[in-house]
């Protein structure tokens, strides 16, 4: 990662480890359902996690954005996308576990 | 071979579906042979359907919305009839072409005549009021049309092939699982929605991207018309909110196609799942819809009063707040489905502060009429009639938004008129408001005034009549959605609303007739200026109708009312000193093509005929492979023709009557309008 921000555009070799994380973070979740590595819960949780830092490593390594050189306003709008994403994914999560707890 | 069609899909069961498919066949071919009767086949194809022009595909929008209304219309008029007469009997609709009727009204309403209308006003006028000479993606943006227009059709060919769902305009389940909703109306819901989405969803990314990058040089974002904002929030709101809305419904199809069991009761489903995902869509939906109203109740205001706007800046940052607080209300449309009391009172609070901004905007709009010179004209009614009538709706919204009175009144009739009340005031009088008011920019001439008048004076007292009697019957505690009912204290409102719904009725006949008469007589009613109501934004700058590339030269812009600002510098009319050549986007039918296969792709899955699915899904990928590798796909209008054309508008312009400017002295070639300016 470190180097990667030292040069000034993409490369080949940004490319490639965007590439490898992408496989590696998909293959991870894949081989916890495939092989039942974990119980239930943990590894819808490692899917989730898995998923997130998926979505992070395609925004810096394919989209391009990081904190240096991605205009403000690219920012504010991601931060804006990842705000509302949490409103409805956290509100999702609450309003459906509550109903469930209820009709337990 | 082809799926579940057969002949029993034709619809010989009632006399009332055969004359539904009747009038739609004959409607369609009627249409058909006055067009090849003036030979206009080659004329329409040419220079409307393949159009790339913001201007062209915002009217065809607005034209699909007119029409989508009529069909939406009549299923409101053959329900209040139906209401009216079906004490102790069964009325003249079996309940399932009933449950039909409910269910395809809501869909057309929302998804084919507010969606229409709103993409086809913002398309319209958003780029001439940003000075810019196209959208940012006008091969998307034709596309979006054709999309859209494909679910329409989808639709409307439920009439004559099968039936349309009966599980209401938001489809639950389980009700419209595949175990109790076996044939193929669901699937029409489903697929119409989901490519008209899918459209919805290109004009928000377009217009948030014209909106943000393609600003004439000087409009910095609290430069931006009211309009252009409230556009720019509900693109927002469009792109963030629709996924919600393909999500639900793609789910549901798997279920239904696939035997999956996303929001089923058995096997691990939750069929709130389907509701939670669905309003998550769907209360950013309301927004989508009422905020760009709000732009042109803002506009017409001005226009109207002769003023600047009051607290352009509140106005903005409410619009704001409601574009994001319409993010956080969505359980209030199902608190009934049993959720703990923390969870109906943080979304009960939220839905009551998003009242506030609401309210914020109604004092601007009432603190710029204060000690304005108002002038009545219809623009100015339906938002006089809007501003009454929504505060109204508002209340008994704030009303619905406490938990506990929600679960007395939800599945009422008064939750019927509840957003009837918001949604006929706040946004099909604002798109009225908004099409009478800029018709003059779109087609060169203006609207005739009386039977616009009357056309309001009846879709007001109309809509009075046809939905407070639903307010009281919702406290009689009538369910909504009755086919029959045995409560004879109901019948007298029922007849009321009906005799509303027939008002109404008189109110599209005189927007129709007033479309003749001012067709006809529209040499008396030329606008030459381009200015006809002394506006004071940007697209009033242009000629009516304007040029293809809107702006000969690009508008410097320094103040708010950019072109307020040009006429009281007395350069509004400047001629530029010289003229450079345009590059303009060439028609394109990969649009139409595209929205035609869209079309079949979603009647084949609806009928389950998969090979015809397959190979339209091949060719949109073909067809959008040709569109993406054409190199030469623009134009050039060169500095000569240019000039020919602006010269020609000079000409007009020295027609239009001269005119002090009240905040200035400059005189101005304005409003050749009776006695509108003294």
């Amino acid at each position: 990662m470190a180097s990667a921000q030292q040069q000034s555009g993409p490369t080949k070799r940004t490319y490639g480890i965007g590439l490898l994380l992408a496989i590696l973070l998909t293959a991870i979740p894949f081989s916890i359902v495939a092989f039942g590595l974990l119980p239930k819960v943990p590894s819808l949780i490692a899917i989730a996690v898995a998923a997130i830092i998926q979505v992070g490593v395609h925004l810096r390594f394919f989209l391009h954005l990081d904190f240096e050189h991605t205009p403000r306003e690219n920012l504010a709008a991601l931060f804006f996308a990842t705000f509302l994403i949490f409103i409805m994914v956290m509100g999702s999560l609450w309003i459906m576990f509550d109903l469930h707890h209820r009709m337990m | 071979m082809l799926g579940k069609l057969t002949i029993d899909a034709l619809p010989f069961y009632s006399w009332v579906a055969m004359g539904g498919a009747m009038v739609t066949v004959l409607g369609a071919l009627a249409v058909m042979g006055v067009i090849t009767w003036l030979g206009a086949w080659g004329y329409l194809w040419r220079e409307w359907l393949t159009s790339v022009d913001h201007k062209r595909i915002g009217i065809m929008y607005i034209v699909l919305a007119l029409i989508m209304l009529l069909r939406g219309f009549v299923d409101a008029i053959m329900m209040r009839a139906q209401q009216a007469f079906a004490l102790n009997s069964g009325g003249y609709l079996p309940a399932d072409h009933f449950d039909q009727i409910f269910s395809s009204h809501g869909t057309i309403m929302i998804f084919f005549v507010a969606m229409p209308f709103m993409s086809g006003l913002m398309n319209l006028i958003v780029p001439l009021q940003i000075g810019t000479r196209d959208v940012s993606f006008p091969y998307m943006n034709s596309l979006s049309l054709w999309l859209t227009a494909s679910g329409a059709a989808l639709v409307m060919v439920s009439l004559v092939i099968g039936k349309f769902s009966t599980a209401g305009w938001t489809a639950y389940p389980p009700y419209s699982g595949i175990q109790y909703s076996p044939g193929v109306g669901v699937d029409y819901w489903s697929f119409a929605v989901l490519i008209s989405g899918v459209g919805s969803t290109m004009t928000g990314i377009n217009f948030v991207s014209t909106i943000f990058k393609r600003r004439a040089p000087g409009m910095t974002l609290m430069h931006m018309p009211l309009f252009t904002w409230t556009v720019l929030t509900a693109s927002v709101l469009v792109v963030f909110a629709f996924p919600g809305l393909t999500v639900s419904a793609g789910l549901l199809e798997l279920d239904r196609m696939l035997g999956m069991h996303f929001f089923t009761n058995g096997d691990g489903g939750n069929m709130m799942m389907f509701a939670n995902l669905f309003w998550i869509w769907g209360h950013p939906e309301v927004y989508i819809l009422i905020l760009p109203a709000f732009g042109v109740f803002s506009h017409v205001v001005t226009t109207f009063s002769g003023k600047r706007l009051f607290g352009y800046t509140s106005l903005v940052y409410a619009t704001a707040a409601i574009g994001i607080l319409s993010f956080t209300v969505w359980l209030h449309h199902f608190f009934t489905m049993g959720s703990s009391a923390n969870v109906n009172a943080f979304f009960g609070i939220a839905t009551m502060i998003i009242a506030v901004p609401t309210g914020v905007k109604v004092f601007d709009w009432l603190f710029t009429m204060y000690r304005g010179r108002i002038q009545f004209r219809s623009p100015m009614l339906w938002t006089l009639g809007f501003m009454v009538t929504f505060v109204i709706g508002g209340m008994s919204g704030v009303l619905l938004a406490l938990p506990p009175v929600d679960y007395l009144m939800h599945n009422t009739t008064f939750l019927v008129a509840h957003f009837h009340n918001m949604i006929i005031p706040g946004v099909l009088f604002g798109y009225l408001a908004g099409y009478q008011f800029w018709f003059p920019k779109a087609f060169g001439f203006r609207l005739n005034e009386q039977w616009g008048k009357w056309a309001f004076w009846c879709w007001i007292i109309g809509f009075y009549l046809a939905f407070m009697p639903l307010y009281v019957l919702g406290l009689l505690g009538m369910p909504r959605r009755m086919e029959h009912y045995d409560v004879a204290e109901w019948q007298p409102h029922l007849i009321v609303a009906a005799v509303g719904a027939c008002v109404i009725l008189l109110g599209i006949l005189c927007l129709a007739v007033q479309l003749v008469v001012s067709i006809r007589q529209r040499d008396q009613a030329r606008d030459f200026s381009g200015d006809p109501w002394l506006g004071r934004t940007l697209e009033w700058a242009t000629s009516s109708p304007p040029a293809p590339y809107n702006f000969a030269v690009l508008p410097e812009v320094r103040e708010r009312d950019a072109f307020q600002d040009l006429k009281e510098r007395g350069i509004a009319y400047e001629k530029p000193k010289k003229y450079e050549d345009i590059y303009l986007p060439k028609n394109s039918p990969v649009g139409i093509v595209v929205g035609g296969l869209g079309f079949v792709f979603g009647f084949a899955m609806v009928w389950h005929v998969w090979w015809i699915a397959i190979v339209c899904l091949l060719l949109i990928t073909a067809a959008l492979i040709v569109l993406s590798s054409a190199d030469d796909n623009e134009y050039c209008i060169t500095a000569k023709e240019v000039e020919k054309i602006e010269k020609a508008r000079y000409r007009e312009l020295a027609k239009a009557p001269r005119i002090l400017l009240p905040e200035s002295e400059e005189v101005v070639p304005g409003a050749p309008i009776q006695g509108a300016v003294p």
